[in-house]
């Protein structure tokens, strides 16, 4: 909990919802015919509508990126190291949306929502949702807000490949584009990991084909087990190596299969915090989004096609031990805009934290993202 | 707008406009930035250097965070009008494969490095019998990024021995000006060469 709100935070926000009745076409031929997104904003929206940033969330994240939602918090939304007064998306000079993507736990239309044609939840009747989908859908949540050019659309990871795919789909609608430890497409080692993930869960008992909710359970030996798969790949080897080397919880090894090690108390920990509040569908939903994810694909395999459609600027940032998502991902999308030609910008940030770099403060990161807004700011012109 | 530095006023008569533009170790994205303000190129600096890279995206420069000692085969042959490496060849680890590297990517190339041959040098090191230390060079010998000096002739014998043809040749010197003792012996009065090269 917050004793006072601290002076660069946004405060205490407030979700909003946005109702949308007109059938959504997806990319596995369904159709969403009426569907909720959940959103919170940050920062005012000049008169012009200009300075508006899109924040996309990645894999677990939701629409609440900053500020609290009461006195009560314990912590602050997920990216609220970077949003806020003063900070790299600046809310002094910015309206920053973020919302909860469809197919989401958080309060967007998701497997936990109330299918209007049966009556009852989704649960795996919810369709796959791909990056294209999501942006469409984003699309609609602008034209709602009377959004028409994003000063920014940014993401990390899952995040940033919705930001990419804003850039190829919706050229005329964004001026800037940050992509933050992302990939054009996951690897092989990529899809076996959230393959793994994704077995964990369909293999509890209480999963029951992902109608759990009818059986009043939840899967939670399978959430609890694919976090904690997805969570070693989101660190890397040093950080874990300082964080908890081989430390025991208590003063020797025990010859059994109790936690011994710190490392597997954490581990347990993040696995269980999280297998409470993360539905398993969503879980499911949101891995395969990803392993679909190939903007190439649609021009013939050629990134740089793809990339020919953009006009923003871009900034591409990797993390130096970031390798679910490493460096040389995030070169192939720089690559593929400077044969494109385009306005982009890269740095590869030495971090200790792998993947999870991107949510973490660090003083390179927050000064070329800082120095990418500023330009980002001036260019949208009026006043807040 | 101008430029600061005598070297890049110098370049900067040889850029075309319109021209697409790579800048190896673009520093601070001084040449850039006035490329596209006075010509209009498009371009992309490479710089390592943090700092740089921040201020290079201030100032809404294109800059890509690259190690030079890599080579350049994230780009394809032929697709930028100019290469320019100002005074950082003579810290690679290979001038002689970058200067291969900056043909194959672009139709021409520009490099500037720090005559060593000029006269300071070669008083400081036969006077004094140690490595010159100057403005241009400003390293000790232990720790100079400098690990590759060369003179005028040296570059224009690697240039024959490579079969590349020098279109332009200048000289910068301290006084930021040209003056007629190093027009006619650059090797020993000029303190920067500066030389616009193609295949």
């Amino acid at each position: 909990m917050p004793n006072a709100i601290p002076e660069d935070s946004v405060g205490i926000v407030e979700p909003q919802i946005a109702r949308f009745d007109t059938p959504l076409e997806l990319a596995c031929g369904r159709t969403l015919d009426s569907y909720e997104l959940i959103y919170e904003t940050y920062g005012t929206l000049n008169a012009e509508r200009s300075n508006a940033v899109l924040i996309c969330h990645a894999l677990s994240g939701t629409h609440h990126a900053a500020g609290y939602h009461s006195m009560d918090d314990r912590k602050p939304g997920w990216w609220d190291a970077y949003i806020g007064p003063g900070k790299c998306i600046d809310t002094n000079q910015f309206f920053v949306v973020c919302l909860n993507n469809l197919g989401g736990c958080n309060g967007s239309t998701g497997p936990t929502s109330t299918n209007p044609a049966t009556g009852q939840c989704y649960g795996p009747d919810f369709p796959v949702m791909t990056v294209p989908d999501w942006v469409e859908s984003q699309l609609r949540l602008s034209d709602y807000l009377g959004i028409d050019v994003w000063a920014a659309v940014i993401g990390g990871s899952l995040g940033g490949m919705q930001a990419l795919q804003w850039s190829i789909n919706h050229p005329e609608r964004m001026r800037n584009t940050a992509v933050i430890a992302a990939a054009p497409r996951l690897t092989a080692q990529n899809i076996a990991f959230n393959e793994v993930a994704r077995q964990a869960i369909m293999s509890d008992p209480d999963f029951h084909d992902g109608r759990y909710a009818e059986h009043n359970t939840i899967p939670r030996q399978g959430l609890r087990l694919a976090r904690m798969v997805g969570h070693i790949t989101y660190l890397s080897e040093d950080a874990m190596g300082s964080k908890f080397g081989r430390d025991l919880r208590s003063e020797k090894i025990n010859f059994g299969y109790d936690v011994e090690f710190q490392v597997e108390s954490y581990l347990r920990y993040q696995g269980d915090t999280f297998s409470e509040s993360f539905d398993a569908n969503t879980y499911l939903l949101m891995t395969k989004a990803l392993d679909y994810y190939d903007p190439a694909a649609d021009f013939g395999g050629d990134l740089s096609k793809a990339m020919a459609q953009a006009k923003s600027n871009f900034l591409l940032i990797s993390f130096s031990t970031d390798w679910r998502f490493s460096p040389a991902r995030s070169e192939e999308i720089v690559n593929a805009l400077t044969e494109a030609g385009k306005n982009v910008s890269y740095t590869c940030v030495e971090s200790p934290h792998g993947h999870d770099a991107f949510l973490i403060p660090n003083e390179h990161y927050e000064k070329v993202f800082s120095a990418f807004m500023q330009r980002a700011a001036q260019s949208v012109g009026g006043d807040v | 707008m101008s430029l600061n530095r005598p070297d890049l006023k110098i370049i900067q008569q040889w850029v075309k406009p319109n021209d697409k533009v790579l800048d190896l170790g673009c520093g601070d994205g001084e040449l850039l930035h006035y490329l596209q303000q006075t010509k209009q190129v498009h371009g992309y600096g490479l710089e390592i250097d943090p700092d740089k890279i921040t201020t290079c995206i201030g100032k809404g420069v294109n800059v890509i965070q690259q190690n030079l000692d890599a080579g350049l085969t994230n780009f394809k042959d032929q697709s930028y009008d100019l290469v320019v490496m100002t005074q950082a060849l003579q810290a690679l680890r290979r001038p002689d494969m970058m200067l291969e590297e900056m043909l194959r990517v672009g139709k021409e190339c520009i490099v500037t490095f720090p005559n060593f041959a000029y006269w300071r040098c070669r008083f400081y090191l036969a006077l004094k019998g140690e490595m010159p230390v100057s403005k241009s060079l400003p390293h000790t010998w232990y720790d100079t990024p400098n690990i590759h000096l060369s003179t005028f002739r040296d570059f224009e014998q690697l240039c024959k021995d490579r079969r590349f043809t020098i279109l332009d040749r200048a000289v910068g010197n301290g006084a930021h000006e040209t003056h007629l003792a190093s027009k006619l012996w650059p090797n020993l009065f000029g303190e920067l060469a500066i030389y616009r090269v193609t295949r």
